[in-house]
């Protein structure tokens, strides 16, 4: 697998995609990121299916449960991973709650992430003071990066802090949303990533919730180093299916 | 106050608490961790608060000494009577303190989460009062159950949105409020229990704590001293449990005894008894005790009760738990109906099935002679008469 690090020092304008573990069966794990890789994403965020996803909208929570009807746990997504850490050379996010891994055991999830080749999370509800008193250190053990979020009211002082932590990327939420809400970018969400922007942080930016096409893309590449596609990957899945997925990528990254 | 059981400056309680929320609402719950215990101690809140604890809730509440109840157990039984406030229980305590806050903090937009709709009527009750916008997020099954408060909530002016995920109970319709809050941040939540992220559980515990400094004065007027033996209160997520304990903590003598629902029972697999099932996790913000399976995923509960049917417990229970500060029993649905009927037969007062829970294990202590014993009686029974009605045919 690729670093993450590398890539994000290497290319511009990437295009990242969500995708739930399980889902739309059980089983498609591997061929979900194997088609993605072959569709030319840059990175890839594995969703772990949670019964209770606060930050996600309905479409993430509809995969989500579906994934966990068809059978899905965290052992089975480890041995999944497992089974393509050779052949796939995209980088892959974790993404998932805090409360997966404290009843899995700290430990023993930082471990089996490592042991697939996996180096960066993505946790919405793990906050910054909970990092600094605990995890910060966990992860450092593990050789683990954080993703942190930051949104339109998050203050400038709490961005400049994030970024001395960021050693992947910082997460640009789009909106005070939750995953899934709809439309093109508006005025207020550009002058928004423009303040972020002259910050000149040293972290790169990734922005995610919200984006959804070709259009959204681009206007997010503008401001950032790249975008995560989500909800309106996975409506697009559940319709679809797994072979369609090329249809899907292409159009935007070309 | 410092003390073992208030929390600490990131709002835990022990190890339980904490604030594990999204980023999206980080300034939001940051605006009200620092802001509210400034608010609350404030004269002029102090001043409203009181005054429309007094005239529009109609605190203090009594404190009832149930003589055939007393008998039949051989104790000496209070009834601390929050059903007797206006809109039924004690969530309207919370409502009326929490309202205040929010229009301090120039909020103008309100949303709740309600099982089985008395916070949400509470709500409502004081939304409508203040002329503030109001949505109440309920699970689709306890619209169901609870139809009477739904209609209550409409007429006050509410928008009660179904929560139609998950068990589509008291835990989803919380989900859904909170979700609601990400999308809309300059909305206030009012959370109706002991619940969700630093500061919630312990701004709800001080606004509920009116009843038990209620029960202090009471009590020295009826029995000579401050302090019962014993206190009972039924805990869901344990916002009445919370207010019934709260002035008598730290006072080891007084005995606290927590009522969880067990449904069809505690190991049937249909339960609510967060703290014989559950284990340490996050639910709702907070890192608690909650039923889950052994990845971590949340489970449904189960309870007659929907303002028991929540798979978790407030932070503070948590911690008063594991300390053994509070005793924590359980009752079963069939348990809690026939408490229900004999309180109405004997004393004239019909229940809410919350609160009946608390009521139904008196037959399974065993009570030394003249000991006193309070138990919160939490709320009325009109929304539950449904359910009794059925029960009683059956």
């Amino acid at each position: 697998m690729k670093k993450l690090n590398e890539l994000l020092a290497q290319k511009e304008n990437l295009l990242s995609i969500y995708f739930t573990c399980g889902y739309p069966e059980l089983g498609d794990t591997a061929q979900v990121i194997s088609a993605l890789e072959k569709s030319g994403v840059d990175f890839i965020e594995v969703g772990l299916p949670y019964s209770d996803p606060l930050a996600d909208g309905p479409t993430i929570q509809d995969s989500s449960q579906k994934a966990l009807e068809n059978g899905i746990n965290l052992d089975i997504v480890f041995e999944q991973l497992m089974t393509i850490k050779e052949t796939n050379k995209t980088p892959l996010v974790l993404m998932g709650y805090l409360n997966q891994m404290l009843k899995y055991g700290e430990e023993k999830f930082c471990q089996k992430v490592v042991d697939c080749g996996i180096e960066t999370l993505i946790i919405p509800d793990l906050p910054m003071v909970e990092f600094e008193n605990h995890y910060q250190a966990l992860f450092d053990k593990y050789g683990l990066t954080n993703v942190f979020l930051i949104t339109p009211n998050t203050s400038e002082e709490r961005i400049r802090k994030i970024d001395t932590y960021t050693k992947t990327f910082i997460y640009v939420v789009a909106s005070s949303s939750i995953t899934g809400a709809k439309g093109a970018i508006s005025k207020q969400q550009m002058d928004y990533f423009k303040r972020v922007k002259a910050m000149q942080l040293k972290s790169k930016l990734i922005i995610g919730f919200g984006i959804s096409d070709k259009p959204t893309f681009t206007t997010a590449c503008d401001f950032a180093d790249g975008a995560i596609i989500g909800s309106a990957f996975i409506k697009y899945l559940g319709a679809n299916g797994i072979e369609k997925i090329t249809d899907f990528i292409k159009p935007i990254i070309t | 106050m410092k003390s073992k059981f208030h929390p600490d400056e990131n709002g835990y309680f022990g190890q339980y608490g904490g604030a594990f929320i999204p980023e999206l609402l980080y300034p939001n719950v940051k605006e009200l961790a620092d802001n509210y215990i400034q608010i609350i101690e404030s004269e002029a809140f102090q001043t409203e608060y009181k005054s429309l604890l007094k005239d529009y809730v109609g605190r203090p509440t009594p404190l009832y000494l149930a003589k055939r109840l007393s008998e039949k157990y051989g104790a000496h039984i209070y009834l601390k009577r929050e059903d007797l406030n206006h809109t039924g229980a004690h969530k309207v305590n919370n409502t009326v303190g929490q309202i205040l806050i929010a229009k301090k903090l120039g909020k103008t937009k309100i949303i709740a989460e309600t099982g089985a709709g008395q916070h949400g009527v509470a709500t409502a009750t004081v939304c409508a009062l203040m002329g503030l916008e109001c949505t109440v997020f309920m699970g689709e099954k306890d619209i169901v159950r609870q139809a009477p408060n739904v209609a209550r909530m409409k007429m006050l002016g509410a928008k009660v949105v179904p929560a139609t995920s998950g068990s589509k109970t008291l835990k989803d319709a919380t989900n859904e409020a909170i979700r609601y809050w990400i999308q809309n941040p300059a909305t206030f939540y009012l959370i109706g229990s002991v619940v969700g992220p630093h500061p919630h559980p312990d701004m709800v515990a001080r606004l509920q704590a009116v009843i038990s400094e209620e029960m202090k004065w009471q009590l020295k007027e009826k029995t000579g001293k401050e302090n019962p033996d014993t206190i009972i209160a039924c805990v869901g997520g344990g916002s009445n449990a919370a207010g019934a304990f709260y002035h008598y903590m730290e006072d080891e003598a007084v005995e606290l005894i927590a009522v969880e629902a067990a449904g069809l029972g505690v190991h049937s697999g249909e339960s609510a008894a967060t703290s014989q099932l559950g284990e340490v996790g996050i639910i709702h913000g907070s890192k608690t005790i909650l039923m889950q399976d052994e990845y971590g995923q949340i489970q449904e509960p189960y309870s007659i009760s929907a303002g028991l049917d929540y798979p978790g417990v407030g932070p503070l229970h948590a911690h008063l738990y594991e300390t053994k500060r509070a005793k924590f029993m359980s009752a079963t649905d069939k348990e809690a109906l026939a408490a229900a009927y004999e309180l109405t037969k004997i004393e004239g007062i019909i229940p809410a099935l919350e609160t009946a829970h608390a009521l139904a294990v008196l037959p399974k202590i065993k009570f030394k002679k003249d000991q006193v014993v309070v138990i919160n009686l939490s709320g009325r029974g009109d929304k539950d008469l449904e359910i009794f009605i059925k029960h009683l045919e059956a």
